[in-house]
């Protein structure tokens, strides 16, 4: 079987990406709106990524 | 739109669409005549699932115990098993993974887990449109 083997920022960003789209279709009503608002969740997934990233990074010493 | 509506299956008769999207990502959405939402649904679904197979991530147990214990594993379990015919063709093929350490392992079972809930807000989303909650 084929196995994958990411970093913990390929993964994050594929379950960034791929909730962001499932979030947009589900929760609004126009193709516009889903767009924004998938664009707007997978830009907060990002920052969160960055910044709980850094946090470690600072926390850990 | 209106030719959508009318196609639809009628108000309250949301036990079916519910059914078959559970076993069937996306499927709800095909039944309620919107192909086009059920698609892009069911490829991030399936992709998901898909992704935590090949990182080799883990399917929980059923196992109870302490509070913890049982809300982490029962609610992964059914977290999984949410996930419908992939889960149930994974499981029937065979696929076993034992929990062992290492981070592409912990995020496939968390990709395993997340399909299943995935799909649970993509049934939530049938469900609505299926009784007119919304379009």
């Amino acid at each position: 079987m084929l196995t994958m083997n990411l970093s913990h920022f390929e993964a994050s960003m594929l379950f960034a990406l791929l909730t962001s789209i499932v979030l947009g279709v589900i929760t609004k009503r126009t193709d516009r709106e889903r767009i924004r608002y998938a664009a707007y969740c997978f830009g907060y997934f990002v920052v969160a990524i960055f910044g709980l990233g850094w946090l470690m990074y600072l926390g850990h010493g | 739109m209106a030719e959508e509506k009318q196609a639809a299956p009628a108000k309250g008769n949301w036990m079916p669409v519910v059914a078959l999207a559970w076993f069937i990502p996306g499927g709800g959405h095909f039944l309620l005549k919107r192909p086009g939402r059920g698609a892009i649904l069911a490829g991030c679904v399936a992709l998901m699932f898909v992704l935590g197979l090949m990182m080799r991530g883990a399917f929980f147990q059923w196992q109870t115990g302490d509070l913890l214990t049982t809300v982490i594993y029962c609610g992964g379990f059914i977290g999984d098993l949410m996930a419908g015919v992939l889960f149930l063709l994974a499981r029937a093929f065979g696929y076993d993974q034992v929990d062992v350490a290492g981070h592409v392992h912990d995020y496939g079972t968390k990709f395993l887990v997340a399909a299943g809930l995935l799909n649970i807000l993509a049934m939530v989303d049938a469900y609505e449109i299926a009784t007119g909650r919304k379009d």
